[in-house]
């Protein structure tokens, strides 16, 4: 063996576990122990409480199934928080045409009886498609408007007072222009559950 | 639309903004000259100089030394990241008591965190344990990344030296890009991040009784501190499987432009740190301008497919057109809050660097937007590149240019006033050929035999077979974005591995490609330039053909998608623009 190659390897080893020591350990962990003191609510993942029992994430959407809450948008993966995986239906799969035809019918039959105008034409495209992360905490304003007169008459709110709570609970685009603005499905159905509690 | 190409329009000038201040830091770092950090990190430079018991700047190194110490702090790397792969059973920050994967998967993804690629089959929440997460494959993210810049540091100051061998020392260069560029910037980021929610903490996922009575698990971890040098080292490999869609990893607009940023403003800023070192800055800004070209070209052709919507969608009567409160366009496998625009950006951006991260499916984006993934793939990671990669590839390709360019004009091909030689030229045609030798000849075994029909999602359709050209289109380009139907790793029972295992053709594939078409584009990359080093320089005279103008430019471009998307244009005809030109559903 050469003289520079012993030199290389000897190097070569030292430089592996210095540097996994510094930017595999001290380095996470610093930035995990600077996290907890300094942001421990997003550090821990925004986690939202009723009455003092946390609900969920603020980031991560879930499931709302019957007629008194806001949905969320179809999700691959049943909005699964620790097996997360794509949908992957390709742009020309027929299968993928089937599952948005059942998609579209369903958002009608759900809708359209508390808001008779409703056409296949205005149904939002975020309402029928699948997300990518499976847990989209948003959904689009258009489908919030929609789902607000089904909501409001199963509630006996006034529709106006959905609204607000819609506008009130919706995220707009960052720093007035960065991404789409989103209505927080949770956060929304928690207002609504306070305004107006199930029986 | 309009709203959409605003956001791209401001997000391309705060990254033009940031080519000039961030290429001359990045050459002062390369130049070993005192940096605003230097007070804070010199210290532990010097440190870290006694620890490796190397003296720089009493050891240049020639090409073939330059790439012994790359080959061999590589190899050792491999074989410690294997190691930590396979032990997972007995690691600390281990919450979800986790045991190793199967071999092949491993071998794969070692693989794939060596060279910059991260590829993942596996996914990373439902796998790996934190520790492998960061003092494993988080490690080779910054490790990765400096390598790749460490061999455009090398090739620069050989086109640059006109006397001796030396291209730098390896070591130093690591040892700096590290410590004054890709740790601090990370630090910063990560903090960053975590302030706008993306998590950081060493806990058990966390179960939660939901607001309906039902039940959710919250997978956690050490998420920030490897999200920012993922996206900053052009890595792409997502703490968790669906990447940067995740909101753990990306929860806002904002969070998605940082982290945009955070992708290509090392690419973009190299160029100027090129003009610099090279002593013109026109030389810098006319290879910028072609790549910029290039981007903007994809971007706008992304953009506008997606907001068109699919054919899948049209077929099932679907109204894709934006209205008031809605975004329109194909949303299938985009979250709202990033909309059409920003995952259209993204998609360019992700691929024309090697990065590969994603926030969106790519196999669910239309068929004329999915082109772009693969042209910009095709291209060769030229256009920005990954770290490093991207503006030695371009290189590459821009002594092509001079060498065509002077012989249809019939002189003397010249570089910055160095002879073009005959070794030069095939060093650079083979450095130039590998990786699409490597992709061709991978996804035709794999397509051509029953062995790789296994890890087909889609099947026997185009998108099938966008799949598989796709697969080894990103291993080979060391990007690791995916159509992520194609798998090499099943897991019956996530999250964990038990009952999970590898499919060996795939992964084994999977991982020569990535390690043969990473270190062999750089030995020939380190060996121009040892055959440029030291070269007699000739002041330019009326006779040379410049390669500081707009006409350069537009030759490079030309040879960029001459070599590159001709090579792919058959393939690719077959996978996404099939799906895009037809107008019906298949199967």
């Amino acid at each position: 063996m050469s003289g520079g190659l012993r030199k290389d390897l000897r190097t070569a080893a030292i430089a592996i576990l210095a540097m996994t020591v510094v930017l595999g350990l001290l380095y996470p962990l610093a930035i995990t122990g600077i996290s907890q003191v300094v942001f421990p609510g997003s550090a821990n993942g925004s986690k939202v409480s009723v009455d003092g029992k946390v609900v969920g994430s603020h980031l991560i959407g879930q499931e709302f199934e019957g007629k008194a809450w806001f949905h969320s948008r179809p999700s691959a993966t049943g909005y699964s928080g620790n097996v997360t995986f794509f949908g992957n239906a390709g742009p020309n799969s027929a299968e993928l045409r089937e599952e948005i035809r059942e998609e579209i019918a369903a958002y009608l039959k759900v809708n359209k009886p508390y808001d008779r105008s409703l056409t296949r034409a205005d149904v939002p495209v975020d309402a029928v498609t699948q997300s990518a992360s499976g847990v989209d905490p948003d959904i689009s304003e258009a489908n919030a408007e929609i789902q607000a007169h089904r909501v409001a008459a199963v509630r006996h709110l006034p529709l106006a007072k959905v609204e607000d709570l819609i506008s009130q609970n919706t995220d707009s685009r960052s720093l007035g222009v960065l991404g789409e603005p989103g209505v927080n499905v949770l956060e929304l159905n928690i207002a609504l559950d306070q305004e107006a509690p199930l029986k | 639309m309009l709203q959409g190409y605003l956001q791209i329009a401001i997000f391309v000038v705060v990254l033009v903004a940031l080519v000039k201040p961030v290429g001359i830091y990045l050459a002062r770092v390369f130049g070993n000259e005192r940096v605003f950090l230097s007070p804070a990190l010199g210290p532990i430079e010097r440190g870290a100089y006694r620890l490796l018991r190397v003296r720089p700047e009493a050891e240049g190194q020639d090409w073939k030394q330059y790439a012994r110490s790359l080959i061999v702090f590589s190899l050792l790397f491999w074989v410690l990241l294997y190691l930590i792969l396979r032990t997972q059973g007995i690691q600390p920050f281990n919450p979800q008591g986790f045991h190793s994967g199967p071999w092949d998967l491993s071998f794969n993804t070692t693989s794939s965190f060596i060279t910059n690629t991260n590829w993942q089959y596996y996914g990373g929440e439902t796998t790996l344990t934190y520790f492998a997460q960061m003092a494993g494959l988080a490690v080779q993210n910054f490790v990765s990344a400096a390598v790749g810049i460490a061999v455009l540091a090398a090739l620069i100051r050989g086109i640059v030296s006109r006397s001796g061998a030396s291209l730098g020392n390896f070591w130093q260069d690591m040892v700096r890009i590290i410590l004054y560029v890709l740790l601090p910037i990370s630090v910063v980021g990560a903090l960053f991040l975590v302030s706008q929610g993306v998590i950081q903490n060493l806990s058990h996922s966390t179960v939660i009784h939901t607001l309906t009575g039902g039940t959710q698990i919250l997978g956690q971890g050490p998420v920030a501190s490897q999200e920012v040098i993922k996206e900053l080292g052009t890595n792409g490999g997502g703490f968790f499987n669906v990447n940067s869609s995740f909101p753990f990893e990306n929860p806002s607009g904002l969070t998605n432009f940082f982290e945009m940023l955070l992708i290509l403003v090392i690419p973009a800023g190299l160029t100027y740190t090129y003009g610099r070192m090279v002593g013109s800055q026109r030389q810098g800004w006319t290879i910028f301008a072609a790549m910029f070209a290039l981007f903007i070209a994809g971007v706008v052709v992304v953009y506008m497919a997606e907001q068109h919507g699919s054919v899948a969608q049209h077929a099932a009567g679907l109204n894709t057109h934006a209205f008031h409160g809605s975004t329109g366009g194909n949303m299938e496998g985009k979250d709202q809050r990033y909309g059409i625009a920003n995952t259209s950006l993204w998609t360019a951006i992700t691929t024309v660097t090697s990065c590969g991260a994603v926030n969106g499916a790519f196999e669910s984006l239309t068929g004329i937007g999915g082109t772009v993934p693969f042209a910009n793939l095709g291209l060769g990671e030229v256009v920005f590149g990954g770290v490093g990669t991207g503006l030695y590839s371009m290189l590459l390709y821009v002594i092509l240019a001079v060498f065509i360019g002077g012989l249809m004009v019939g002189r003397t091909p010249e570089y910055l006033g160095k002879k073009i030689g005959a070794r030069e030229i095939k060093l650079v045609s083979l450095g130039v050929l590998f990786t699409p030798l490597a992709t061709l000849l991978s996804a035709g075994a794999a397509s051509a035999t029953e062995l790789g029909k296994r890890s087909l999602y889609a099947g026997i359709t185009p998108t099938g077979f966008s799949e598989n050209l796709y697969a080894y289109l990103s291993q080979a380009n060391n990007n690791g974005s995916a159509w992520a139907g194609y798998t090499g790793f099943v897991q019956p029972h996530a999250p964990g591995n038990v009952g999970a295992y590898g499919i060996t053709f795939a992964d084994l594939l999977g991982g020569f490609v990535m390690v043969t078409a990473r270190y062999a584009p750089i030995l020939f990359v380190l060996a121009v330039a040892g055959a440029m080093a030291g070269k007699k320089v000739s002041p330019a005279g009326l006779g040379t053909m410049r390669t500081d103008n707009p006409t350069f430019a537009f030759l490079l471009v030309g040879i960029v998608i001459l070599v590159g998307a001709l090579t792919f244009f058959p393939a690719i005809l077959l996978g996404p623009v099939s799906n895009g030109l037809s107008g019906s559903v298949f199967r």
